[in-house]
């Protein structure tokens, strides 16, 4: 599904990201793990053509990134709060991106109600604007709308980060859900090892811009990946 | 502690974005600044000696006194408007250990070194040494200086005082509006009543004490408000608007462009910059009565005609296509990972330029009637204009745009996003109608000039889609710049 070939980035002389070859076939929920500046947000903002790759291109199903839109279609995605219309209602930013991908509001209504129990209540109906929501609560809004419109590709960073420990429980369930049945392939980072390798069926580290693990993930990797980072 | 306070204060100052600005901007703002204190300083050197030989036999001192009041209340009401106490600055000290007390006289104290309490300074200095040269009563002077000093921080610490609340300010506006009214309607002199407080504490000095204790009074009352508020859910708080949703489904009908300009109601509606300019584009409708009927301009300089025509239905898509694609920077980067047609964002935009104009140009019928048909024309020839030529025009600019917009903050002295493009393409912008007019009417008559102007409007509107072709072109091609430099943070 998505095929990151020679891909480097470099920040005047520094070299911020050097993946030489990676491949995410359809389907695959795909885990990046990595500390701090290791690469994974310069990654994800390549594959959503944000900032160009110095060398290598990003194909995602068959089509380069930077070359046509036409991944925009079947790709969803959150990266951080910027993502967010601060001056919209929630309800109001699900109609907007709705619109956008093709749904009428009957679609995102019937979509949204879904998720009910994910939002507990804190995000509909409260007649709140998305800048006065807590971090949290912009994070639910934000993953919620990455996933309308019946996307292939879902791009997530750092999803767990700010979340409540009953919501991370239910986006992991959502996430399981979400590649159940293989058809949609999930890309998300953290910093959280236990979370990332319950959801995640690959799990790439990587540090200061270069793949150093590929693992499929089994029982071992949560112990391998600790004791990776613990050095 | 004061020198830690002073500090960080240097430091904010000084790596805030107001620094980190273009040249360009810088100058002009510097300039602008100096244009004021050189406003002020004549007028304070000078009016002395003008109302002498404008008014003779009247004592200068008195006049100006008996404009005092006006000046006070008028003071007041812009204070209201412009002028916030800078309490969410204290946040970050409130887990260290510094006394609350210290930080709210910090927090009070700062607010005398605001620009609204420098400017008078200005006027009543340089007047009070020239009253002190003509052989006035020194000590009179000096008395009536300071009084005038601490009637200004009065104020200032009063407007906090009110802190926002509409009712004291409709209470403070009725008034200097009744003021105004009763003194221009002849009804009552306030002016010469309310001077007599002034000339008395000229005649007694020792008066001083009285706004010197109004101050120190209204200093400690805001103290006593604020010392024990400093907490995170009263004044150092956020506040937030309860959201309400107008129906917007009427927009649907407009097709694909439809979620945009559903987004841009809103966006203009829910925040502070743009609402105001959206408001303040009624105003300039209103700015043609300047120049429009002026002798001077009807016979000598009509190209400043069209300058003010161009303007008064342009307000709004000059005000507000010039920030494009800012206003959307604070997520730039999810529209641009969405699926959308660039083509599309900005005929959003487009569109709504030229609906505003539109209705702008309506507003403008009754001058018409007012100053006749060819002030009319000019109107018309402006409308033209700006939806055919400055509409695409400023949407071309825009993709220049590299600077960040935050929705929230006022408009009023909100440079914010403003570069040297702003200042570049002004010159099309108005200059361009004003020269086509001022080349076609002096060889060709007045018809001319009118028409070519309109020409090009509608030139410009007939090649629409191929521009707008180019623009897209340029949009995309600025892409990763724009998403790169709205990320920056000011």
């Amino acid at each position: 599904m998505i095929q990151s070939i020679n891909i480097s980035k470099k920040y005047g002389s520094a070299e911020v990201l050097n993946i030489e070859s990676l491949d995410i076939p359809k389907g695959e929920s795909f885990g990046l793990v990595g500390n701090n500046g290791a690469g994974k947000t310069t990654f994800f903002n390549m594959m959503l053509d944000l900032i160009r790759p110095t060398t290598g291109k990003i194909v995602n199903n068959n089509i380069t990134v930077n070359e046509s839109e036409e991944w925009k279609t079947f790709t969803g995605s959150f990266i951080d709060e910027t993502f967010l219309i601060g001056y919209l209602t929630p309800e109001e930013y699900f109609d907007f991106i709705g619109d956008l991908r093709g749904m009428n509001k009957a679609d995102v209504k019937s979509f949204i109600s879904q998720f009910e129990e994910f939002f507990s209540e804190e995000i509909l109906g409260k007649r709140k604007y998305l800048r006065d929501l807590s971090k949290g609560n912009q994070k639910k809004a934000g993953i919620v709308a990455a996933m309308m419109g019946n996307p292939q590709v879902v791009v997530l960073d750092e999803p767990f980060a700010n979340l409540d420990p009953t919501t991370q429980i239910r986006l992991k369930k959502i996430l399981k859900t979400l590649t159940e049945d293989r058809e949609v392939t999930v890309l998300i980072s953290s910093h959280d090892l236990s979370h990332v390798t319950e959801v995640c069926e690959r799990i790439v580290v990587l540090d200061k811009g270069n793949v150093v693990k590929d693992i499929q993930t089994s029982e071992e990797t949560l112990k391998e990946l600790e004791s990776y980072f613990s050095v | 502690m004061i020198g830690h306070f002073l500090k960080l204060e240097w430091k904010q100052y000084f790596r805030s974005s107001y620094w980190q600005k273009s040249i360009v901007l810088n100058v002009f703002l510097v300039f602008f600044a100096l244009l004021m204190v050189v406003n002020f300083l004549s007028l304070g050197v000078a009016s002395f000696f003008l109302i002498e030989e404008q008014m003779p036999g009247k004592d200068p001192l008195k006049v100006v006194n008996s404009f005092l009041i006006f000046a006070v209340f008028g003071d007041l009401v812009f204070r209201y408007l412009m002028q916030k106490l800078p309490v969410m600055n204290i946040k970050p000290m409130l887990i260290l250990p510094v006394k609350k007390s210290k930080l709210v006289h910090y927090v009070l104290g700062k607010s005398t070194m605001s620009f609204f309490n420098f400017m008078p300074l200005f006027f009543y200095i340089p007047f009070a040494i020239v009253l002190i040269g003509k052989e006035y009563n020194a000590a009179g002077a000096l008395g009536w200086l300071f009084s005038m000093i601490f009637i200004t921080l009065a104020s200032n610490f009063l407007n906090f005082m009110i802190n926002k609340s509409q009712i004291a300010f409709g209470v403070i506006f009725v008034i200097l509006g009744g003021l105004v009214a009763v003194q221009t309607l002849e009804i009552f002199d306030i002016a010469s009543h309310a001077g007599v407080i002034f000339d008395t504490i000229f005649n007694q000095p020792i008066l001083v004490v009285i706004p010197m204790l109004l101050t120190v009074t209204f200093y400690y009352i805001n103290y006593k408000q604020l010392r024990n508020r400093v907490y995170l859910d009263d004044v150092v708080s956020i506040k937030t608007k309860e959201a309400n949703s107008a129906d917007l489904s009427w927009a649907d009908r407009m097709g694909d462009v439809a979620p945009f300009i559903k987004n841009d109601i809103r966006l203009i509606w829910r925040n502070k910059r743009p609402k105001t300019v959206f408001i303040m584009s009624f105003i300039f409708v209103l700015y043609v009565t300047i120049f429009f009927g002026n002798e001077t301009y009807e016979t000598k300089m009509p190209a400043f005609l069209i300058f003010a025509s161009v303007f008064a239905t342009g307000g709004f898509a000059l005000n507000f296509g010039q920030f494009i694609p800012a206003w959307d920077s604070s997520y730039y980067k999810m529209l641009m990972s969405q699926n959308i047609k660039y083509r599309k964002y900005l005929e959003s935009k487009w569109f709504l330029m030229v609906v505003m104009t539109s209705f702008l140009y309506i507003l403008c019928i009754p001058y018409l009637f007012i100053y006749g048909l060819d002030e009319f024309l000019m109107l018309t020839a402006g409308a033209a204009f700006n939806i055919g030529f400055n509409s695409l025009f400023l949407l071309y600019a825009g993709s220049f745009n590299r600077k960040r917009i935050d929705l929230d903050k006022s408009a009023f002295a909100n440079y914010q996003g403003t570069s040297a493009t702003q200042f570049i393409i002004i010159l099309p912008l108005m200059g361009l109608p004003m020269l086509l007019f001022w080349g076609f009417s002096s060889f060709f008559g007045f018809n001319a000039g009118i028409i070519a102007i309109a020409a090009v409007g509608v030139l410009a509107l007939l090649f629409r889609n191929y521009f707008m072709g180019l623009i897209e072109k340029k949009y995309i091609n600025n892409k990763y710049a724009a998403i790169h430099a709205f990320d920056q943070k000011a």
